[in-house]
Protein backbone atom coordinates (compact mmCIF):
# COMPACT_ATOMS: atom_id res chain seq x y z
CA UNK A 1 0.00 0.00 0.00
CA UNK A 2 1.49 3.30 -1.03
CA UNK A 3 1.43 6.11 1.48
CA UNK A 4 -0.43 9.08 0.01
CA UNK A 5 -0.86 12.76 0.91
CA UNK A 6 -3.59 13.41 3.45
CA UNK A 7 -6.75 15.27 2.56
CA UNK A 8 -8.97 17.27 4.84
CA UNK A 9 -12.20 17.28 2.82
CA UNK A 10 -13.76 19.88 5.13
CA UNK A 11 -11.25 22.44 3.93
CA UNK A 12 -11.43 21.60 0.21
CA UNK A 13 -13.46 23.95 -1.98
CA UNK A 14 -13.04 21.86 -5.13
CA UNK A 15 -10.99 24.45 -7.03
CA UNK A 16 -8.95 21.73 -8.73
CA UNK A 17 -5.61 23.51 -8.55
CA UNK A 18 -3.90 20.48 -6.99
CA UNK A 19 -5.27 18.28 -9.77
CA UNK A 20 -3.64 20.51 -12.37
CA UNK A 21 -0.19 20.32 -10.80
CA UNK A 22 -0.03 16.61 -9.90
CA UNK A 23 2.21 14.88 -12.43
CA UNK A 24 0.86 11.38 -11.76
CA UNK A 25 -2.89 12.00 -11.88
CA UNK A 26 -3.31 10.94 -8.28
CA UNK A 27 -5.88 13.64 -7.60
CA UNK A 28 -9.36 14.13 -8.92
CA UNK A 29 -12.27 16.39 -8.01
CA UNK A 30 -15.44 14.32 -7.58
CA UNK A 31 -18.66 16.11 -6.67
CA UNK A 32 -16.71 19.24 -5.87
CA UNK A 33 -14.43 17.49 -3.37
CA UNK A 34 -10.91 16.29 -3.89
CA UNK A 35 -10.25 12.57 -3.86
CA UNK A 36 -6.95 10.80 -3.97
CA UNK A 37 -6.08 7.67 -5.90
CA UNK A 38 -3.39 5.49 -4.44
CA UNK A 39 -0.36 5.19 -6.70
CA UNK A 40 3.34 4.46 -6.31
CA UNK A 41 3.90 7.08 -9.02
CA UNK A 42 3.43 9.78 -6.38
CA UNK A 43 6.97 10.84 -5.51
CA UNK A 44 5.96 13.14 -2.64
CA UNK A 45 6.89 16.22 -4.65
CA UNK A 46 4.54 18.12 -2.26
CA UNK A 47 3.37 20.41 -5.08
CA UNK A 48 -0.28 19.63 -4.24
CA UNK A 49 0.27 20.82 -0.66
CA UNK A 50 2.16 23.88 -1.88
CA UNK A 51 -0.54 25.10 -4.27
CA UNK A 52 -3.67 24.35 -2.27
CA UNK A 53 -5.08 27.75 -1.29
CA UNK A 54 -7.07 26.36 1.63
CA UNK A 55 -4.54 24.05 3.23
CA UNK A 56 -6.67 20.97 2.53
CA UNK A 57 -3.77 18.72 1.49
CA UNK A 58 -0.76 17.78 3.55
CA UNK A 59 2.30 15.74 2.66
CA UNK A 60 3.78 14.87 6.05
CA UNK A 61 7.24 13.37 6.44
CA UNK A 62 8.20 10.61 8.80
CA UNK A 63 11.60 11.28 10.30
CA UNK A 64 13.71 8.19 10.97
CA UNK A 65 17.31 7.35 11.71
CA UNK A 66 19.02 5.13 9.20
CA UNK A 67 19.49 1.64 10.53
CA UNK A 68 23.04 0.47 10.32
CA UNK B 1 -12.12 30.90 -25.47
CA UNK B 2 -12.86 34.56 -24.92
CA UNK B 3 -11.29 36.40 -22.03
CA UNK B 4 -13.91 36.49 -19.29
CA UNK B 5 -14.94 39.86 -17.91
CA UNK B 6 -15.81 38.27 -14.60
CA UNK B 7 -12.33 36.85 -14.32
CA UNK B 8 -10.76 40.24 -15.10
CA UNK B 9 -12.86 41.73 -12.31
CA UNK B 10 -11.51 39.12 -9.89
CA UNK B 11 -7.93 40.27 -10.53
CA UNK B 12 -6.89 42.70 -7.81
CA UNK B 13 -5.41 45.09 -10.39
CA UNK B 14 -8.79 45.66 -11.98
CA UNK B 15 -11.17 45.09 -9.08
CA UNK B 16 -12.27 48.73 -8.86
CA UNK B 17 -13.22 49.08 -12.51
CA UNK B 18 -16.70 49.12 -13.97
CA UNK B 19 -17.89 46.89 -16.79
CA UNK B 20 -17.30 49.46 -19.54
CA UNK B 21 -13.72 49.98 -18.41
CA UNK B 22 -13.11 46.25 -18.13
CA UNK B 23 -14.47 45.83 -21.62
CA UNK B 24 -11.90 48.28 -22.99
CA UNK B 25 -9.12 46.44 -21.16
CA UNK B 26 -10.34 43.06 -22.35
CA UNK B 27 -9.43 44.03 -25.92
CA UNK B 28 -5.79 44.31 -24.89
CA UNK B 29 -5.62 40.95 -23.11
CA UNK B 30 -4.28 37.95 -25.00
CA UNK B 31 -4.40 34.31 -24.00
CA UNK B 32 -1.43 32.02 -23.75
CA UNK B 33 -1.57 28.35 -22.89
CA UNK B 34 1.36 26.27 -21.73
CA UNK B 35 1.87 22.65 -20.79
CA UNK B 36 3.38 21.26 -17.61
CA UNK B 37 6.95 22.31 -16.81
CA UNK B 38 7.22 24.94 -19.53
CA UNK B 39 9.47 27.89 -18.81
CA UNK B 40 7.31 30.89 -19.63
CA UNK B 41 9.79 33.53 -18.50
CA UNK B 42 13.55 33.44 -18.37
CA UNK B 43 15.55 35.42 -15.82
CA UNK B 44 17.64 38.16 -17.45
CA UNK B 45 15.61 38.40 -20.64
CA UNK B 46 13.85 41.62 -21.48
CA UNK B 47 10.29 41.75 -20.26
CA UNK B 48 7.60 42.04 -22.89
CA UNK B 49 4.39 41.12 -21.09
CA UNK B 50 2.61 41.21 -17.77
CA UNK B 51 0.88 37.92 -16.99
CA UNK B 52 -2.09 36.88 -14.91
CA UNK B 53 -2.76 33.23 -14.16
CA UNK B 54 -6.28 32.33 -15.33
CA UNK B 55 -6.04 28.64 -14.43
CA UNK B 56 -3.30 26.38 -13.09
CA UNK B 57 -0.24 27.46 -11.11
CA UNK B 58 3.16 28.93 -11.94
CA UNK B 59 6.37 28.73 -9.95
CA UNK B 60 8.61 31.82 -9.87
CA UNK B 61 12.24 30.96 -9.17
CA UNK B 62 15.83 32.06 -9.43
CA UNK B 63 18.73 29.88 -10.47
CA UNK B 64 22.13 30.19 -8.81
CA UNK B 65 25.46 30.05 -10.64
CA UNK B 66 25.71 26.38 -9.59
CA UNK B 67 22.33 25.70 -11.17
CA UNK B 68 20.39 25.44 -7.92
CA UNK B 69 16.83 26.67 -7.94
CA UNK B 70 15.21 28.76 -5.27
CA UNK B 71 11.44 29.13 -5.41
CA UNK B 72 10.35 32.68 -4.68
CA UNK B 73 6.64 32.36 -5.14
CA UNK B 74 3.77 30.25 -6.40
CA UNK B 75 1.34 32.21 -8.53
CA UNK B 76 -2.28 31.05 -8.36
CA UNK B 77 -5.38 31.95 -10.41
CA UNK B 78 -6.12 35.67 -10.28
CA UNK B 79 -2.56 36.60 -9.35
CA UNK B 80 0.03 38.28 -11.55
CA UNK B 81 3.70 37.79 -12.25
CA UNK B 82 6.40 39.75 -14.05
CA UNK B 83 4.95 43.02 -12.74
CA UNK B 84 8.26 44.49 -11.60
CA UNK B 85 10.09 44.62 -14.97
CA UNK B 86 6.93 45.83 -16.68
CA UNK B 87 6.97 48.93 -14.51
CA UNK B 88 10.70 49.52 -14.07
CA UNK B 89 11.72 48.62 -17.61
CA UNK B 90 14.49 46.23 -16.54
CA UNK B 91 14.96 42.57 -17.47
CA UNK B 92 12.99 39.70 -15.86
CA UNK B 93 14.30 39.40 -12.29
CA UNK B 94 13.34 35.72 -12.07
CA UNK B 95 12.22 32.82 -14.23
CA UNK B 96 8.77 31.27 -14.22
CA UNK B 97 7.79 27.68 -14.94
CA UNK B 98 4.33 26.15 -15.14
CA UNK B 99 3.50 23.54 -12.47
CA UNK B 100 0.90 21.89 -14.70
CA UNK B 101 -1.12 22.94 -17.74
CA UNK B 102 -1.93 26.64 -17.42
CA UNK B 103 -3.93 29.36 -19.08
CA UNK B 104 -2.37 32.79 -18.84
CA UNK B 105 -3.77 36.20 -19.67
CA UNK B 106 -1.07 38.53 -20.94
CA UNK B 107 -0.94 42.26 -21.47
CA UNK B 108 1.88 43.83 -23.49
CA UNK B 109 4.08 46.26 -21.65
CA UNK B 110 3.04 49.23 -23.81
CA UNK B 111 -0.62 48.35 -23.47
CA UNK B 112 -0.27 48.17 -19.70
CA UNK B 113 1.24 51.64 -19.70
CA UNK B 114 -1.71 52.90 -21.73
CA UNK B 115 -4.17 51.19 -19.36
CA UNK B 116 -2.54 52.92 -16.39
CA UNK B 117 -2.71 56.28 -18.16
CA UNK B 118 -6.38 55.83 -19.06
CA UNK B 119 -7.43 54.38 -15.71
CA UNK B 120 -5.17 55.95 -13.08
CA UNK B 121 -7.33 54.53 -10.27
CA UNK B 122 -5.68 51.16 -11.04
CA UNK B 123 -2.40 52.50 -9.69
CA UNK B 124 -3.47 52.12 -6.07
CA UNK B 125 -4.17 48.42 -6.59
CA UNK B 126 -0.89 47.96 -8.45
CA UNK B 127 0.87 49.49 -5.45
CA UNK B 128 -0.90 47.05 -3.14
CA UNK B 129 0.20 44.09 -5.27
CA UNK B 130 3.79 45.32 -5.43
CA UNK B 131 3.92 46.15 -1.71
CA UNK B 132 2.74 42.65 -0.85
CA UNK B 133 5.42 41.23 -3.12
CA UNK B 134 8.14 43.35 -1.51
CA UNK B 135 7.04 42.21 1.93
CA UNK B 136 7.18 38.55 0.90
CA UNK B 137 10.62 38.91 -0.69
CA UNK B 138 12.03 40.82 2.27
CA UNK B 139 10.93 38.01 4.58
CA UNK B 140 12.67 35.48 2.34
CA UNK B 141 15.91 37.44 2.04
CA UNK B 142 17.04 37.15 5.62
CA UNK B 143 16.23 33.49 5.96
CA UNK B 144 17.86 32.57 2.69
CA UNK B 145 21.08 34.44 3.34
CA UNK B 146 22.02 33.02 6.73
CA UNK B 147 22.60 29.53 7.94
CA UNK B 148 20.53 29.79 11.09
CA UNK B 149 17.40 28.51 9.38
CA UNK B 150 19.18 25.37 8.19
CA UNK B 151 20.31 24.75 11.74
CA UNK B 152 16.78 25.34 13.02
CA UNK B 153 15.39 22.87 10.50
CA UNK B 154 18.08 20.37 11.53
CA UNK B 155 16.99 20.78 15.15
CA UNK B 156 13.31 20.29 14.28
CA UNK B 157 14.15 17.05 12.45
CA UNK B 158 16.21 15.87 15.38
CA UNK B 159 13.42 16.55 17.84
CA UNK B 160 10.86 14.66 15.77
CA UNK B 161 12.63 11.41 15.12
CA UNK B 162 10.13 8.56 15.18
CA UNK B 163 10.62 5.34 17.08
CA UNK B 164 12.09 2.35 15.31
CA UNK B 165 8.83 0.48 14.95
CA UNK B 166 5.93 2.78 15.64
CA UNK B 167 5.30 6.08 14.01
CA UNK B 168 6.68 9.28 15.36
CA UNK B 169 4.97 12.56 14.78
CA UNK B 170 4.90 13.35 11.09
CA UNK B 171 5.63 16.83 9.85
CA UNK B 172 4.77 18.71 6.67
CA UNK B 173 7.10 21.33 5.20
CA UNK B 174 4.43 23.86 6.13
CA UNK B 175 4.59 22.79 9.78
CA UNK B 176 8.39 22.82 9.79
CA UNK B 177 8.23 26.35 8.36
CA UNK B 178 5.90 27.49 11.13
CA UNK B 179 8.18 25.93 13.77
CA UNK B 180 11.31 27.49 12.28
CA UNK B 181 9.58 30.85 11.88
CA UNK B 182 10.18 30.96 8.18
CA UNK B 183 8.47 30.43 4.81
CA UNK B 184 7.79 27.06 3.24
CA UNK B 185 10.13 27.94 0.36
CA UNK B 186 13.02 28.26 2.79
CA UNK B 187 12.32 24.87 4.38
CA UNK B 188 12.43 23.20 0.97
CA UNK B 189 15.82 24.71 0.35
CA UNK B 190 17.10 23.81 3.84
CA UNK B 191 16.12 20.17 3.38
CA UNK B 192 17.98 20.12 0.06
CA UNK B 193 21.02 21.68 1.69
CA UNK B 194 20.96 19.08 4.49
CA UNK B 195 20.72 16.34 1.90
CA UNK B 196 23.65 17.76 -0.05
CA UNK B 197 25.71 17.85 3.10
CA UNK B 198 24.99 14.16 3.58
CA UNK B 199 23.12 14.54 6.88
CA UNK B 200 19.76 13.34 5.59
CA UNK B 201 18.23 11.54 2.66
CA UNK B 202 14.77 12.28 1.31
CA UNK B 203 13.02 9.05 0.45
CA UNK B 204 9.48 9.85 -0.68
CA UNK B 205 7.52 10.47 2.54
CA UNK B 206 10.51 9.70 4.74
CA UNK B 207 13.35 11.86 5.86
CA UNK B 208 16.13 9.47 6.77
CA UNK B 209 18.82 10.82 9.02
CA UNK B 210 21.90 9.23 7.50
CA UNK B 211 24.53 11.02 9.57
CA UNK B 212 23.38 11.93 13.06
CA UNK B 213 26.67 13.59 14.02
CA UNK B 214 26.66 15.79 10.93
CA UNK B 215 23.08 16.83 11.70
CA UNK B 216 24.04 17.67 15.28
CA UNK B 217 26.95 19.77 14.10
CA UNK B 218 24.68 21.73 11.79
CA UNK B 219 22.23 22.20 14.67
CA UNK B 220 24.91 23.95 16.66
CA UNK B 221 25.52 26.65 14.07
CA UNK B 222 23.66 29.60 15.47
CA UNK B 223 24.59 32.57 13.32
S1 LIG C 1 2.88 14.80 -3.76
FE1 LIG C 1 3.14 15.33 -5.94
S2 LIG C 1 2.86 13.39 -7.01
FE2 LIG C 1 2.04 13.08 -4.94
S3 LIG C 1 -0.16 13.54 -5.09
FE3 LIG C 1 0.87 15.47 -4.52
S4 LIG C 1 1.31 16.52 -6.47
FE4 LIG C 1 0.82 14.35 -6.95
S1 LIG D 1 -6.19 22.72 -4.32
FE1 LIG D 1 -7.02 22.35 -2.24
S2 LIG D 1 -9.04 23.31 -2.29
FE2 LIG D 1 -8.41 23.09 -4.44
S3 LIG D 1 -9.26 21.07 -5.06
FE3 LIG D 1 -7.18 20.71 -4.33
S4 LIG D 1 -7.44 20.16 -2.15
FE4 LIG D 1 -9.36 21.13 -2.81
Amino acid sequence: MAEMPIIDTRKCDGCGLCVSVCHCNALEVVNNIITIIETVECDWCTDCEAVCPTGAISCPFEIIIQEL
Amino acid sequence: MAVQLEFLKSILYFSDLGLAELESIRKLVFEKTADRAEVVLLEGESAANLYFVASGAVKVFKTSAEGKEQILDIVRPGESFNDVPIFDGGPNPASARTMGPVLLYGIKKNDMEAILRDHPQIALNVIKVLAKRVRHLVSLVEDLSFRHVISRVAKILFEHIGGEMGRGPRLTQQEMAAMAGTAREVVGRSLKALEEEGAIKLDRHRIIITDKEALQEIMEVTS
